[in-house]
This record gives C-alpha cells, sequence and structure tokens, in this order.
C-alpha cells in the first residue's frame, strides 16, 4: 500500500505542474481536477474489477513516468508518414497535438482544432463530448487522461464531405514520458473519410501512451477507422476508443496490435440510431513477454442495425493475450444481425491466451453467433505445403503469415498493408 | 528403376489397409491403379508421398535406388515426387503465385539452381497457366480458398506444370469432375507427359483413362495388385465391375 501512495503522490506532482499552468475555461479545469481526485482514491484497475480480472496493473504502478519537456522530436518524421498520407497527417508528441508538425495540405475539406482553439470556436461541443461520451469514471485510465487533457486535437468532417486521401494520425513519444492524447472526431452527416491512428516508435523507448478517442458519426456517415498499434517494445498502451453510429452509418475499424510490452485496447461501439453498421476486427501478433488485451463492446440499442468483428490472433513466446468481446443485443433491437468470431494460434507453450466473447440478447428477433479457438496449424494444411517441398518450418510460418492476412488484407492503404506484411514476414522468418 | 515398391504393407492407425504391394515404374510409363472404394489406391498415393499420417509396417519403397521412406515429405517432393489431393487444402491469405514461387525455388535452391524473382517466375507461371486454362485471376487468388471442385483439380495440375516431378501421382483427380474439367485437367497431364518423367494415377472409373490412355493398368483388391494388364483391362472392368475381378483373384 505504501508504494501505491508513494506513485500517486507522483502524479500528483505530474498534475499540479500541469493542472497550475492551465488557462482552460473553468468547467474543463472543474473536469480534470474531478478525474484525478477520482484517479487519487482509486487508482488504476485491479484483478478485482470483472473487467480486468486477467490484465494486471501492477508493471504500470510500479513504473514512473514524466511529462514532457520537449516541444518538438529531435528525430525525422518523415520515415513514420505513409506514402498514402504525405500531405494528410496530424501529428501527436508526447500526448500532445503538433500543429507545426502536422500537414493537411491534401485534405482542405476536413477542420482541425487543437483544444485550446477548439474551446474557444467549439466550446459547447467539447464540453459535451468530454464530460459525457468517456467518463472519467470509467477506470483510473480514463480518469489520469482526463486529469492531463491539455492540447488535444478535434477533427471535425463537415456534412457531406467525402475525403478522398486517408488521414494518419500519428503518435510518437520519447523516453520515460507519460503521454495522454485525447482526440475527438465528429463525422458530419453524409460524410465520408478514412483514417489510420498509428502508434510507431522504432526504437527501445520506456514510455507510457494512455490514449482516449471519442468519435462520433451523425447519419449516412463512413468512417474507415485502421488503427496500427506498433510502440516500442518497452512501452506501456491503453486506448479508449468509444464510438457512437447515427443512422445508416457505416463504421469499419481495423486493429492491429504488434506493439509494447504491455497494451490493452477498449473499444466500445453504440448504435444511437437504426440501420446501421459496425465492423470491428483485428489482429494481434504477439512474442517474448508481451501482453496485449482487446476488450470490446457492441452494443445495440437500436433495430436493424448489423455488427461483424472477425478478431484473429498469433501467440507465440511468452506472451499473453486477452480477448473479451461483449455483444448486447437490447429489448428494442429487433432485426439485430450480430457476429463475432475470435481465433487465435498458439504457437507456443509458454504462451496464454484467455478469450471471452460474451454475447447478451434481450430480444428474440435477431440473427446472432459468436465463437472462439485457440489452436495450432491443422496437420493436414502442413503436409499439403510440404508435398509441394516447402520444409515444415516454413509450411508453419507460411500457413500463419496466410492466417494473420485475412485481417491485414482489409487495409486497403498499399503502404500501409506493405509494412504490416514487412513485420508480419520479419516476425515469421518468412522470404515471399 | 524410377520407382520400386516391395512387399509394402501399410496402414493408417494400426490397420493394415496394404497387406504387400508390389509395384515397378520407369520413366516414360503411365500406370493407372484402379480398385473398388477401400481397397487401398489412396492409401498407396499416400505412403509415396510420405504423409505422416500413415504407417508403413513392412517392405520398402525405392525412388531412384534410395530409400523413399527416410525422407520426410518436403525431401520427397524436391527430389521429384509429386501428389495431386483427392480433396486439395484451401490456404487462405497466401496467393497462388506467391506459394507456387516459394515452392518453386524451393525446388530450385534444392537443385542447386537460380531462383526467379517475382517478375520472372509470373512470366513462367503464365505459360504454365495456359496448360490448364487458368487465367490471372487465379493466380491472384488465395490457394484453393472458394475454388469449385473442378479449379481445385486444374490448380493441383498447374502446381504439377510448374513443378515438373520426375513422378507424379494423382490421386482419384477425375472424382467430381464435369466433362469440361476432365478434358482440360487431362489436356494437361498429357501435355506434360514426357519420356523423362511418369505418371500414377489412382482412379475408380475407366473415364479417365479415355483421356489419359496408361501404359499399364494395375488392379488392386484388398490390399494386393491382384490383376495386371493393359488398357484393355481397364474397358473390361469398366464392363464386369471389380466384382470378376476380385472372384478371379
Amino acid at each position: 500500500m505504501i508504494t501505491q501512495v508513494k506513485k500517486q503522490n507522483l502524479y500528483e506532482e505530474l498534475f499540479q505542474k500541469s493542472f497550475s499552468q492551465s488557462t482552460q475555461p473553468a468547467w474543463l479545469k472543474d473536469l480534470r481536477l474531478k478525474a484525478f481526485e477520482y484517479f487519487s482514491q482509486n487508482g488504476f484497475p485491479t484483478p478485482e474489477d470483472e473487467e480486468w480480472k486477467y490484465t494486471n496493473t501492477a508493471p504500470i504502478t510500479r513504473e514512473q513516468f514524466s511529462l514532457s519537456v520537449e516541444k518538438k522530436p529531435s528525430t525525422q518524421l518523415e520515415n513514420l508518414i505513409y506514402k498514402e498520407t504525405q500531405r494528410s497527417y496530424l501529428v501527436f508528441f508526447n500526448g500532445q497535438f503538433i500543429r507545426e508538425l502536422s500537414n493537411l495540405e491534401a485534405a482542405s475539406n476536413i477542420e482541425i482544432f487543437s483544444f485550446s482553439e477548439a474551446l474557444k470556436t467549439n466550446n459547447e461541443i467539447l464540453e459535451e463530448k468530454l464530460t459525457k461520451q468517456v467518463q472519467y469514471q470509467r477506470n483510473g485510465f480514463t480518469a489520469l487522461n482526463t486529469a492531463f487533457i491539455e492540447n488535444g486535437l478535434f477533427l471535425h468532417i463537415p456534412e457531406n464531405q467525402k475525403v478522398s486521401v486517408p488521414i494518419q494520425i500519428l503518435f510518437v513519444s520519447t523516453e520515460n514520458v507519460i503521454a495522454t492524447p485525447r482526440i475527438l472526431i465528429l463525422v458530419a452527416k453524409g460524410a465520408e473519410a478514412t483514417l489510420i491512428e498509428s502508434y510507431l516508435r522504432s526504437e527501445q523507448a520506456r514510455y507510457f501512451t494512455n490514449a482516449v478517442i471519442e468519435i462520433s458519426l451523425e447519419d449516412r456517415a463512413t468512417l474507415k477507422h485502421h488503427r496500427i498499434q506498433r510502440e516500442s517494445h518497452n512501452a506501456f498502451h491503453i486506448t479508449t476508443t468509444d464510438v457512437e453510429i447515427g443512422e445508416e452509418s457505416i463504421y469499419d475499424s481495423t486493429n492491429i496490435t504488434l506493439g509494447a510490452k504491455w497494451s490493452r485496447h477498449e473499444i466500445s461501439a453504440k448504435f444511437t440510431k437504426e440501420k446501421a453498421e459496425v465492423f470491428v476486427d483485428g489482429l494481434y501478433l504477439t512474442s517474448g513477454e508481451q501482453f496485449a488485451d482487446t476488450h470490446s463492446v457492441i452494443d445495440h440499442l437500436h433495430p436493424n442495425c448489423k455488427s461483424r468483428q472477425n478478431y484473429k490472433g498469433i501467440v507465440d513466446g511468452k506472451s499473453r493475450v486477452v480477448f473479451n468481446g461483449k455483444i448486447f443485443v437490447r429489448e428494442g433491437a429487433k432485426g439485430t444481425d450480430a457476429h463475432q468470431s475470435n481465433k487465435n494460434l498458439l504457437l507456443s507453450s509458454n504462451a496464454r491466451i484467455d478469450t471471452k466473447p460474451q454475447l447478451e440478447i434481450f430480444n428474440d428477433d435477431v440473427q446472432c453467433s459468436h465463437g472462439a479457438t485457440v489452436g495450432q496449424l491443422e496437420e493436414e494444411e502442413i503436409f499439403y505445403l510440404m508435398s509441394r517441398g516447402l520444409p515444415a518450418s516454413l509450411a508453419k510460418n507460411l500457413l500463419t503469415y496466410g492466417f494473420a492476412e485475412e485481417i491485414i488484407n482489409k487495409i486497403e492503404l498499399e503502404s500501409v498493408k506493405a509494412t504490416l506484411d514487412e513485420a508480419l514476414l520479419n516476425r515469421l522468418s518468412v522470404r515471399l | 528403376m524410377l520407382l520400386e515398391i516391395k512387399n509394402l504393407q501399410a496402414g493408417i492407425e494400426g490397420i493394415k489397409i496394404l497387406k504387400g504391394l508390389n509395384l515397378k515404374v520407369e520413366k516414360g510409363e503411365v500406370h493407372a491403379i484402379m480398385g473398388p472404394n477401400g481397397s487401398g489406391k489412396s492409401t498407396l498415393a499416400k505412403v509415396i508421398a510420405g504423409h505422416p499420417g500413415y504407417e508403413v509396417f513392412e517392405g520398402e519403397i525405392l525412388y531412384e535406388g534410395k530409400n523413399l521412406l527416410e525422407m520426410e515429405p518436403d525431401e520427397r517432393a524436391r527430389e521429384g515426387i509429386f501428389m495431386a489431393f483427392q480433396y486439395p487444402i484451401e490456404i487462405p491469405g497466401v496467393s497462388n503465385s506467391q506459394f507456387l514461387r516459394i515452392a518453386y525455388n524451393e525446388k530450385m535452391k534444392h537443385l542447386g539452381l537460380e531462383e526467379l524473382d517475382p517478375i520472372e517466375f509470373n512470366d513462367l507461371l503464365k505459360e504454365k497457366a495456359k496448360l490448364v486454362e487458368m487465367g490471372s485471376d487465379f493466380l491472384k487468388r488465395s490457394v484453393n480458398e472458394g475454388f469449385s471442385g473442378g479449379e481445385k483439380k486444374r490448380n493441383e495440375i498447374l502446381q504439377m506444370a510448374v513443378l515438373e516431378p520426375k513422378l507424379a501421382i494423382l490421386d482419384e483427380t477425375d472424382s467430381g469432375l464435369d466433362i469440361d474439367a476432365l478434358r482440360i485437367v487431362a489436356n494437361g497431364v498429357n501435355s506434360l507427359r514426357s519420356k523423362e518423367n511418369a505418371i500414377i494415377l489412382v482412379t475408380h472409373y475407366q473415364r479417365l483413362l479415355n483421356y489419359i490412355e496408361p501404359d499399364y493398368v494395375h488392379v488392386l483388391a484388398d490390399g494386393r495388385i491382384v490383376k495386371s494388364g493393359n488398357k484393355e483391362l481397364a474397358l473390361k472392368l469398366e464392363e464386369k465391375g471389380y466384382d470378376w475381378i476380385k472372384e478371379a483373384a
């Protein structure tokens, strides 16, 4: 207990430092203060909490982090920008949105505001979203993120705008830093966009990313959202993604987890009206002593909505993986069509997977299914490839590659797909 | 002698299916192995290819004078043995062209020959694909995924064309094919037939032999070859059925 109090004192110091410099409006200061109080009292969640049963937060509790003093990265970011987004990227450095490092030349029909700007122009939207969508009381991580809200990003795709170029949001952090990026995304009526949320870090820095991303799709809007988590292998990472989906809208996300020593992705998608569609797919590839957790909730509150969830995992070494996928079909949500699948390849006897698909249906008029598997490669498949001259190890690696490709192939952006293929092949020592 | 099987006794899960099979195959020959269901035809094919589920209790198989049973399945393949599967396996996420290039290059590497890069290989692949009337869309698709029965069998023959085996065993390649697919598959096999290789056709029906003419026909019953002859034997089987052989044996 003594240790824990000490750590919270450490965040206390950081909080006071950040808070004392704030010139934010009273509602936001008040929100931050309450959030920090919540964190001080509750700390990070513990395994006694059902949602954290298999997720040990102790590794983070033990670590000390600091706030960033640098305003600009010392290294070049060019290598981290995808070919398709050379003129449409936004940069977060150590958790803060830095407009000077960003480039939106090719996406002039979208609006971006740093929080300090948005508090002047869109104060009501910010207050509404930051206080109500992802509430700080959700857990110690969202509380800590809220307590440290400084320069977040408000991204607005205006009505009926079809954004033809993909937009990359790049997150980079430096050694020892706690980064708490906060992003609001509003896709207005009839608008369409593609977003790549990329946490990239090639070096072995130790830092902590604690991101919260709130997304709202109004009616007949479409957002394709690719999330690429390739943090350093000494990093700690948690992202809370919350999505609200309006009538006849489509939210299609692909979540790739390759990096971080300890990571968790919480994603909630909630239908706020009828006839919308949600795809929440993902791939996690873990090895060594990595820990990777996915917690998802898809909430069917309204009739005639469709959700698909396809998560695949390749789990090697001594790594540990948690998958928890909940689908709720509420009483009024007639005509719901919801399917969930979680398939895992366990490549090592020292690795471990805890998977729990959950379907809760309060309504008869539905089509739902869910399933999870944990297994090894099929002997027949291995033999087929060997019978064509591939040595056993290459046959197994190629099958594993193919297993992952179903998810990676969803990403239509060539250079994003190519870098993921490369990472996957490197990990599997396959040459194609 | 390309292949010599002596007193082969083999089976699966401790059950003996082949009960003393003898067979000699020279380069340039086409042998048809016929027989009723359960006679051990597919077992023979799988034992030659090295399927790990099958067990050899007694006997030996010499391939180019070497002990085949000591070789791993992939080694056998690189040494020139190819089995076309009765039920080809789907490999989602790996394209036909990627897969074939990897297999081709593994063989080249083994033979100490130059490997091909994707561009060079695709030229070769397009030529080979013409043999089984496959368009380039097939080459981009995942191996066998979503292929019809006939497409899968054509894909097996494409693999054979790319890997140019010395000994090809076609395990019930004709089963489930309509007449057009059968013609395409047979044309592909005929064009690959040469003095330098041998083919073993494992089939239940004589139909395939109208398209691919064998030099020898063997009838397998209860784990042994009970009768051997030329293509006339197949016609006789077609007419009289297998009971006649069983009785004669």
